[in-house]
């Protein structure tokens, strides 16, 4: 590589590689230099005025948006810049409430570690005295206004990684607020729970929503047994939070600890991914085969089925009906145990994950029979480290123990659930052992080891080609789906998985580095699916046997009573207008992005063109709500043709048409 | 498209306006207008009418007798409505005053005296509006049309030379000689920072990309400033002149004038000015034959004053919320939809069709070596004659101040030179200065140097009865409010210093609060991300450094020296006044006040809660607050 000359950080001499900023050279030469709104993964911000150094010439600038040059000459730590640092965490600390001791992030606030690092000892200015409410409507997400430092991570995150966009600022000055849209909670707008913002969010002001008190409600309660299940990327992540490396197995560990705290059983939930493509793999084959619905998206990821609930209601009919391993697991503990004799209410089922999502999940009126929730609690990843904790368990010092059968059980299909890829593989795996039983399945599957974005392949079935597509977060995926409706891509099968990696990304896991853990933790699976006897979900016998005892076969009348659920069209707006016999129908979108670029003037010119050509009586002219399609202002639909950047000319056009269509 | 011949207009012009035996302009800026100049304006209309004399609204074939027009702000807004009948200039002109001035004035060319202006100082009447001192003292080159001329007829602006050199920069020069003539004419940008508008263009003209924008900012929003709305009023065909070249130089193809929507009439007349360029074939295709093409935009910014801010500015077109971005990249990199983008500020753009036309040396002969040129001010507060005034970059505030707005007002209203206390330069990013620099030439870099800012041209006066702390606090009330709450130092830090500022008003401040406001303010000055939160301590650290003794008044002493600050006011009642008469005594809701009747009243301070009601109600005057 040619050298692109050196910076001189504090007198050392740097070499300039790649960095796409100062900071990253500055952080390349050993100094940590705080910052709250910096992530290499979102766009750069530079509100946070943490990362200001000195440069020769230009002064105090924020490194994050300097793009290092060669000969430039740096100061990270002058009397000015620590002042500078100083102030603005007393300031960051006087807005609010950082009340440490009972904040549910202390320990891993990055405000805190910042303000302990600069010695911030005394609070010079005056506190807040406003109290902002927190607000716990969402089942996955908690937001605390009163601990928000407005660094505008979660909102990046959640339009910039995930193309969601449901939270942004609102109103000005000190009185800026992170709102989800229009103000509403969590729960009423488009929010997918995938928590990915709480990840990010670097002090409490996010965070998930804990269960932890009711768990151990029911672990003492006398009459309930409590069976609990942890998820494939929870075993991979655990010990990151006493201190063993990313991706170290410790299931063990983990089984023992949740024995300690008080669970009844413990179950892996490895043992559902099997079981989930049983189903979800014979339900492929039988549309692939009809060229039904296809091509099927998965359904293990709760955050991706609302995401499509929400925008793409039309796809809703190309999701698996299948259950997620999760639900799957909790039918199947509750029906087992009523078929032995006890009652539905008396078992509760917790559920460890990687995820926040999956609270919501667990909250599906669909998963309750009688009121009774399938899954009672959910506990993230981190909060299953905070019962260890709490119960005064020694993490580290502990003997690794089994799991309780039969729905400990597993095949390396069902571990590599947790990674992005690897339900695709699993599904592989079971079609490949069906059609080709002594195929090797790993060649096939290489591509969908990769750390990318988007993995593709293709498998032959009976002499057909499957096209397969395996996609994580979730702004991948809507880029997928628009390729997939303009034609620009052919797919049968696709994965989606909502978080950036999938599970072992998830947002329950540890937050510390989790971006850069998230490739060991993979690692990690797949490490411990090469350690299993078992490869292939088929070859798990207890899932057999579990069909044997429910006298149902794979994908049969009473699978699909317990393993499948349906889906709901949740569009906020959903573009059904009224329509008048022999009338074309003009509506003009009055969304604010649309009335800013003039969608009020256009309705005037439509009037005074219909007045012009004395078409009044055939035309229907109307305000509509927002076609949340304000990149395309004004948005102007004439009957079903949709009209981008909306003038009066091609409005001509389209209107002609339609006029001379409905004259015929 | 037409192809346009400015000089076949303007002689049509020209020959048609010879038929014009009398011009009526009557004013409409948003100043005479609020105070019924449309009225009037219909009134002469009927008026003319009814003697069946003829009335033109437009100069064009056929026209004869009486011109009658509106023209945009005049700028001697405190004396309005204003009108002018041939070259006789009045003031305060009502509706019912419209007969007699046809009877005399149009008919037999006679003024009516208690119409024209009277000169406060020396009670002196002028009957020509070029010899009040208000504008014989101002050097009107950026406002010579503007008050002038109707800002509805693009063919009066084009009579008056206006496009032709658009037309030059289009049709004859190349976008490097467009971009020096504007580096030699040394013009600064009049925004507030004072950026060399050449240097800015050849950057851009520089960069590379697809599609460059040039983008006019008229979201003028500093308390007490419209000099950027006068000139959108009053001379629209100067700003897309001004648009028109710079995308000459750059190579755009479509610009944006991005105007608040608290100001209806700015955007109305620019959105009419533009319809006529575009009907004129000035705008749109291959332009001026030149094959260029350029289309204007105008966008409504909903009132947010950080949306001055370029890169907010640009945000905010782009349908985002209006919050900054870290520079760089510069716009003149990646801009407006990531394209190259100029943007400039309104009065800068009007500059540069008269640069054009007039040529940089010519120009160079205003104002200083550094900043030549004129600037515009807004002129408000504790003066005579408020209004917006137009002087040669180097005049000084005391020619601003005593030779053309007629001098400082005291409390009553009366011209008072003594009276005159601070005037706040640049609105909130600015600062104040004090008689010390009343002869200071101002300009970009002797004002930087004294900790203010020209800004965009805010001049608020203050006599001797201001308090400065409350001045302070008044300026940081608003950016507070304006902050767009993005970076850390101006959200959090503008919110600190103006609870400072509070306590310091109410008496609840020490010493070292007054270090704390200081070392706060450097801070915030330094380290805030866009140029709001950069220049917003301007006004404490100005006030603190030349008026620290009022500080120190209200810290140590508790009192507030001009009597303002209502938390610090001593009520006290003069014993030889006071009749005893009981009045204040039951006025009084805090039961202060002991006395009995017929003998004077006394405040106890303890129990006093400073609400005034006392010195309201008393009709001898013999209550007070004092320092």
């Amino acid at each position: 590589m040619t050298s692109k000359g050196f910076v001189s950080v504090e007198g050392k001499r740097v070499a300039i590689e790649n960095e796409k900023n100062l900071l990253e050279l500055i952080r390349k030469a050993g100094i940590e230099i705080p910052t709250f709104c910096y992530h290499s993964e979102l766009s750069v911000y530079g509100a946070c005025r943490l990362c200001l150094v000195d440069i020769e010439g230009m002064g105090i600038q924020a490194s994050c948006s300097i793009e290092p040059r060669d000969g430039m000459k740096v100061k990270v730590h002058t009397p000015q810049i620590r002042e500078i640092r100083r102030t603005n965490i007393e300031l960051l600390l006087a807005s609010g409430h950082h009340n440490c001791t009972t904040c549910v992030k202390t320990g891993y606030c990055r405000l805190q570690d910042v303000a302990r690092k600069l010695g911030v000892k005394e609070l010079r200015f005056k506190e807040s005295q406003e109290q902002r409410p927190r607000n716990t409507h969402s089942h996955s997400i908690v937001r605390d206004p009163d601990k928000c430092i407005l660094c505008g991570d979660c909102i990046r995150m959640c339009s910039e990684v995930q193309g969601i966009g449901v939270i942004d600022f609102a109103n000005r000055g000190s009185k800026t607020q992170v709102l989800p849209t229009f103000g509403k909670d969590l729960d009423d707008v488009e929010c997918v729970n995938c928590g990915q913002c709480v990840r990010i969010c670097p002090t409490g002001a996010l965070s998930s929503k804990s269960e932890v008190s009711q768990i151990w409600a029911d672990i003492w309660s006398p009459n309930k047994k409590v069976a609990v299940q942890i998820a494939p990327a929870v075993r991979v992540a655990l010990g990151e939070m006493y201190n063993l490396p990313a991706g170290e197995n410790a299931t063990g560990q983990i089984v023992t600890a949740l024995r300690m705290i008080g669970f009844d059983y413990v179950y892996d939930t490895s043992y559902s991914a099997d079981l989930t493509i049983f189903e979800e793999a014979t339900e492929f084959l039988q549309r692939f085969e009809k060229g039904a619905n296809m091509p099927l998206f998965t359904s293990c990821c709760p955050a991706w089925v609302k995401h499509a609930e929400h925008c793409y209601p039309d796809l809703l009919e190309n999701i698996s009906t299948c259950k997620s391993p999760q639900q799957m697991m909790a039918s199947a503990i509750k029906e087992s145990y009523v078929r032995e004799g006890g009652k539905r209410e008396d078992i509760s089922v917790v559920c460890v994950m990687p995820c926040t999502a999956k609270k919501y999940e667990a909250k599906r009126p669909e998963f309750a029979v009688n009121g009774d929730h399938d899954v009672s609690n959910v506990l993230t990843t981190m909060e299953l480290a905070r019962m260890i904790d709490e119960k005064g368990i020694k993490f580290n010092e502990l003997e690794p123990g089994p799991f309780d059968m039969p729905f400990g059980f597993k095949t390396g299909a069902g571990v590599i659930f947790g990674t992005a890829g690897g339900v695709t593989e699993a599904v592989i795996r079971y079609i490949m052992g069906i059609v080709a039983p002594s195929a090797d399945y790993k060649p096939v599957c290489k591509v969908l080891h990769e750390s990318t974005d988007l993995k593709e392949l293709e498998i032959e079935v009976s002499g057909k080609k499957v096209r397969i597509a395996a996609v994580n977060g979730l702004k991948n995926a809507k880029k997928l789906i628009e390729d997939l409706k303009t034609g620009k891509k052919q797919y049968d099968f696709i994965e989606v998985m909502a978080c950036p990696n999938g599970c072992v990304g998830g947002a329950g896991q540890p937050a510390l580095n989790s971006a850069q853990n998230a490739k060991k933790r993979k690692e990690g699976l797949y490490g411990i699916d090469g350690q299993q006897q078992l490869h292939k979900p088929q070859d798990n016998h207890y899932i057999t046997k579990l069909y044997e005892a429910l006298q149902s076969e794979v994908g049969g009348h009473k699978a699909h009573e317990l393993f499948h659920t349906h889906y709901h069209n949740r569009k906020r707006v959903n573009i059904s207008p009224r329509r008048e016999e022999g009338k074309v129908h003009i509506n003009v979108c009055f969304g604010s992005t649309c009335v800013r670029r003039g969608a009020k003037d256009l309705v005037r010119q439509i009037r005074q063109y219909a007045q012009g050509k004395n078409i009044n009586a055939q035309i229907n002219v109307e305000p509509s709500f927002c076609y949340e399609k304000c990149t395309k202002a004004p948005m102007v639909r004439i009957n079903d043709a949709e009209i981008e950047k909306a003038d009066i000319e091609k409005i001509d056009i389209v209107l002609t048409r339609e006029l001379s269509k409905a004259a015929q | 498209m037409p192809k346009p011949n400015l000089a076949e207009i303007k002689n049509a012009y020209d020959k048609h306006y010879k038929n014009i035996t009398k011009k009526i302009i009557i004013c409409a800026g948003t100043g005479c207008v609020s105070s019924g100049s449309l009225k009037i304006f219909e009134a002469f209309k009927k008026g003319l009418e009814a003697r069946k004399i003829n009335v033109s609204l437009h100069i064009s074939e056929g026209c004869r007798e009486v011109y009658l027009t509106k023209s945009g702000c005049q700028g001697f807004c405190q004396q309005g409505p204003l009108l002018s009948i041939g070259d006789i200039f009045y003031t305060k002109v009502k509706e019912s005053d419209v007969e007699e001035l046809i009877e005399k004035t149009v008919l037999k060319s006679e003024p009516v005296e208690r119409l024209l202006y009277k000169n406060p100082a020396d009670g002196k009447q002028y009957a020509k509006s070029e010899e009040i001192p208000f504008y014989k003292k101002q050097t009107r080159f950026l406002l010579r049309e503007c008050g002038k001329i109707n800002p509805g007829d693009i063919n009066e602006y084009i009579s008056r030379g206006g496009y032709f050199g658009a037309a030059r920069a289009c049709a004859e020069m190349t976008p490097e000689e467009v971009c020096k003539v504007i580096s030699d004419s040394g013009l600064r940008g009049r925004g507030g920072g004072g950026f060399p508008t050449g240097k800015k263009w050849d950057l851009t003209r520089l960069s590379k990309g697809d599609k460059k924008y040039v983008i006019c900012n008229g979201d003028e929003g500093d308390p007490g400033a419209f000099m950027d709305r006068s000139v959108m009023e009053g001379d629209p065909h100067a700003v897309l002149e001004g648009m028109i070249i710079a995308a000459r130089a750059i190579g755009a193809d479509e610009g944006y004038i991005y105007v608040r929507m608290e100001y209806p009439l700015a955007v109305e007349r620019v959105r009419f000015a533009i319809k006529q360029a575009e009907e004129a074939g000035i705008l749109g295709c291959n332009i001026f034959g030149s094959g260029h093409n350029f289309k204007i935009n105008v966008m409504e910014g909903a009132g947010a004053f950080v949306c001055g801010e370029e890169t907010a500015l640009i945000a905010s077109v782009e349908g985002e919320r209006g919050m900054p971005r870290p520079k760089p990249p510069f716009p003149a990199q990646s801009g407006l939809f990531g394209r190259p983008t100029v943007i400039n500020n309104v009065e800068t753009l009007a500059n540069i069709g008269k640069i054009m036309t007039i040529g940089a040396a010519e120009f160079r002969k205003m104002g200083t070596a550094a900043s030549p040129g004129t600037k515009t001010f807004a002129l408000t507060g504790h003066v005579c004659n408020s209004g917006l005034v137009e002087v040669p970059f180097g005049a000084t505030i005391r020619q601003i101040v005593n030779e053309i707005a007629g001098g400082t007002a005291n409390d009553r209203g009366e011209a008072d030179l003594n009276a005159f206390k601070a005037v706040q330069i640049g609105g909130p990013s600015g600062g104040c200065l004090t008689k010390e620099h009343m002869d200071l030439p101002l300009d970009f870099d002797s004002l930087k140097s004294v900790g203010a800012m020209v800004g965009s041209g805010g001049l608020v006066v203050m006599n001797d009865k201001t308090c400065m702390v409350n001045i302070a606090k008044f300026f940081m009330g608003f950016t507070q409010n304006e902050s767009c709450g993005k970076c850390v130092s101006c959200r959090e830090g503008t919110k600190q210093m103006l609870n400072m500022l509070n306590d310091v008003s109410e008496g609840k401040a020490t010493i070292k609060t007054l270090d704390l406001l200081d070392g706060l303010a450097n801070v915030v000055k330094v380290s805030s991300l866009c140029g709001l939160g950069k220049s917003a301590p301007n006004p404490v650290l100005s006030t603190i450094k030349y008026f620290k003794d009022e500080y120190l008044a209200h810290i140590k002493d508790k009192t507030c020296p001009t009597n303002n600050c209502k938390a610090l006011a001593k009520y006290f009642i003069d014993a030889v006044k006071c009749k005893g008469c009981t009045a204040c005594k039951r006025a009084c809701p805090a039961g202060a006040i002991g006395g009995e009747v017929k003998q004077a009243h006394k405040i106890d301070a303890a129990k006093c809660i400073k609400c005034g009601a006392c010195a309201a109600t008393c009709k001898f005057g013999a209550i007070s607050a004092g320092g």
